[in-house]
């Protein structure tokens, strides 16, 4: 798949993909460039490698470093990274995440290029890259977050895709009722707790009123909070989430959806490669969105952005900002994303994307289904210390419910130290 | 002027011995202890002037510290009006779980070791089977036990469902249980390097001084209580201080086991220390530090009190 990659990518600087950008400014580009990257995954690491060859391919004069770090390392990696000595660009996340870099310094504002004409083509990514009125980085791939569920056992017992939250509750009734879990999913890692508060809170009080609790602006015992965790707890009480769930990642969740012990699994998109090598083919793998809890509010979906940022620190500030607008330019990202790559979705309008059944679905829905707003994640929206006590509770609820009070108070004494 | 070479001609002689020469013995202890103090200085006693200096500051590990004086130390403790952190109270009633429970690994390791000592065929073998998990690293242990514990398809779920019992949540699930899963399978490893400790101790235990009790009519657990452990005492107490040292370093077996989970009910202060400044989510330096510093008093204490026994019994003995 390398291969293809870099032959392919290849064609396309032979086609003068690029021209334009080689042709806005007459100077070539000399010394070095040093990436640092976390994509880390076999598939994502081809296409990085063939991202900077053929970066390097188009600026002879450039010489193109990448250093790939392990994805997990590089998040307690990167503050060592950025202090010093900095590398001219690394990869990161949007939204919040970026928060502690940009007000130590470290990340570059770069509003300059998101200035410029190409990257209206990236306005739908912009507020997430956005803090305190600057841009300081470009998105390069995002994908959408949905229920995944088992096509042949929802036929199998005669059921539908759910579009509101009543025939939610149904459908898994009769899942349950003959033995089958609604929903696998692994909590040891806190953060998919994340996922499903993200949704049951949006849509239960709207997109608005998450981003003001993501703020801070909101306590944690509002009775709005506490509809949101009643909501959760129907499902809870009814036995829909697969038993000890606090022991297993995500990835050891699998194999209950896999072995049919399980029906659905609300997850990013990125879990559908490791379904279909669990044998799980189109015939039996379907997606749907999150259902409606409260007719009132509008959709708003989890679309998670992964990032590209310039050290402030950065010693060939040319090369690093010609790099980000290769990556973020049309072509490059129809081919990154495309289903022998990445398998996500571009971020620039001008892209197309692969003709694969779940991107198609899924940029549908966040094109013409997300009227609320797009949500980054519980752990990107949420400040680092709130997110990792509150991802501990939600967990925390998911196995005791009966703890909510406690749980609540907790998650409201840490806001309030937190946003003081 | 003939007087000054005749009063410098005697002193011309000698200086061959340069400054170096004269002070040679003095000297010489310092220059060897000169690396060994200089790392020991920038490595640990440095260090632990800055984790002190920095627990005054509220600081994200990137930007400016702020100086905040004893805020720190007041909200981990609980000074004045505030509640002490919970994550704190479990994690220090958890530091004295596992170094209570962990030195079951000396008695543990002495009865093995007891039981290897002796000559039969192949012993040997046997011997580095019962060492073999001292040498395999933490993580492999804390893996291998983390699927032994798994709820419905581990080992220990299918023992245990032969007698009735059921653990809710798995071992690991249950935040009652989570703790004491994880130091079994620290005790594990332990227990072997306690085993090696006393079986060298048994090697040099004296066989005349046996003789001379079987002959006086010793035997079974009066001749090892008065006659055998005594001898052991060396060894012991190395086992103790490892198995302490062990059982405050349980850092790699919770973050690979449980990972302070589940909500945060295995958490030791090493491990909370670690969530609270470097991990993903961390970003409070200064509190990071006051933990760390919380710790350092801690093991100090024990260590202190070691010290001061070894000094006493050593005192008594001569």
């Amino acid at each position: 798949m390398h291969s293809i990659l870099k032959t392919s990518l290849a064609a396309l600087v032979a086609a003068g993909v690029v021209a334009s950008s080689a042709a806005a400014d007459g100077h070539a580009l000399a010394g070095e460039l040093n990436i640092i990257s976390d994509m880390s995954n076999p598939a994502p690491r081809a296409v990085m490698e063939g991202m900077a060859a053929d970066f390097g391919a188009l600026h002879p004069g450039l010489e193109v470093n990448l250093t790939i770090v392990d994805r997990e390392a590089w998040k307690t990696q990167i503050r060592n990274a950025l202090g010093a000595n900095p590398p001219d660009v690394v990869n990161w996340y949007a939204a919040n995440r970026m928060r502690p870099y940009v007000d130590a310094g470290l990340f570059a504002d770069i509003s300059d290029l998101w200035a410029e004409p190409a990257f209206e083509a990236l306005a739908s990514t912009k507020g997430a890259m956005t803090l305190d009125g600057a841009q300081w980085g470009v998105p390069y791939t995002y994908y959408q977050w949905g229920v995944y569920y088992r096509k042949d056992i929802f036929e199998q017992y005669g059921l539908e895709e759910p579009s509101n939250w009543a025939e939610e509750l149904a459908n898994c009734q009769v899942l349950l009722d003959n033995g089958v879990k609604c929903y696998t999913i692994g909590t040891k890692f806190l953060w998919t707790a994340g996922g499903w508060f993200d949704y049951i809170n949006s849509r239960t009080n709207g997109y608005d009123f998450h981003v003001a609790l993501a703020r801070g602006e909101v306590e944690w015992t509002d009775d709005r909070v506490r509809e949101t965790f009643a909501n959760w707890r129907q499902l809870i009480d009814m036995g829909a989430f697969i038993d000890d769930h606090q022991n297993f990642s995500w990835q050891e969740a699998l194999p209950f959806m896999v072995n049919g012990e399980a029906a659905s699994y609300l997850m990013g998109n990125f879990a559908v490669a490791a379904m279909r090598d669990g044998g799980l083919d189109d015939t039996k793998l379907d997606f749907y969105q999150f259902p409606v809890i409260n007719p009132d509010v509008d959709f708003a979906e989890d679309a998670p952005t992964d990032t590209f940022h310039i050290p402030s620190g950065a010693q060939n500030m040319d090369a690093a900002k010609e790099f980000l607008r290769f990556v973020t330019s049309a072509d490059v990202q129809t081919q990154i994303n495309g289903g022998d790559a990445l398998g996500q979705l571009p971020v620039n309008a001008n892209s197309s994307i692969d003709d694969d059944k779940f991107l198609a679905q899924g940029f549908d829905m966040l094109s013409n289904n997300a009227g609320g707003g797009i949500m980054q994640f519980f752990d990107r929206d949420f400040d680092a210390e709130m997110a990792s006590v509150g991802m501990e509770g939600l967990q925390e609820f998911m196995v005791f419910p009966d703890n909510l009070d406690d749980i609540l108070e907790r998650l409201e004494e840490t806001r309030a130290r937190i946003y003081q | 002027m003939s007087v000054s070479p005749a009063v410098s001609s005697p002193h011309a002689s000698l200086p061959e011995k340069g400054w170096y020469k004269r002070n040679e013995i003095a000297i010489t202890p310092w220059l060897f202890l000169m690396p060994a103090m200089i790392f020991f200085t920038i490595y640990v006693i440095i260090p632990i002037g800055q984790s002190f200096w920095i627990s005054f500051h509220q600081w994200d590990g990137l930007g400016e510290k702020t100086w905040i004086g004893t805020a720190n130390y007041e909200r981990l403790l609980g000074w004045g009006d505030q509640n002490m952190d919970r994550k704190f109270e479990t994690s220090f009633w958890n530091n004295l779980r596992w170094l209570v429970l962990y030195l079951l690994a000396i008695p543990a390791g002495l009865f093995i070791a007891l039981f290897l000592n002796q000559t039969v065929r192949g012993i040997r073998f046997y011997k580095s089977m019962f060492f073999f998990p001292f040498v395999i690293s933490q993580v492999v242990v804390g893996l291998v036990f983390g699927w032994f514990y798994l709820p419905n398809d581990g080992l220990f779920d299918i023992i245990t469902g032969w007698v009735g019992i059921d653990v809710k949540g798995g071992v690991l699930g249950n935040p009652n249980t989570a703790t004491y899963g994880i130091i079994a399978a620290g005790l594990w490893p332990q227990t072997a390097y306690c085993m090696i400790l006393y079986l060298t101790g048994l090697n040099a235990v004296d066989p005349e001084q046996v003789e001379a009790a079987r002959l006086d009519g010793a035997k079974g657990h009066k001749m090892l209580w008065y006659v055998i452990l005594p001898q052991l005492k060396p060894a012991t107490f190395i086992a103790f201080v490892v198995t302490i040292i062990g059982a405050l370093r349980s850092f790699d077996l919770i973050s690979v086991m449980t990972n302070g989970g589940p909500f945060g009910s295995t958490r030791v202060l090493s491990f909370f220390m670690f969530e609270e400044s470097l991990s993903e989510f961390g970003f409070r330096m200064g509190y990071g530090a006051a933990i760390a510093v919380v710790l350092f008093f801690l093991m100090l204490g024990f260590i202190g009190y070691f010290l001061y026994s070894m000094y006493r019994d050593e005192k008594g003995a001569h």
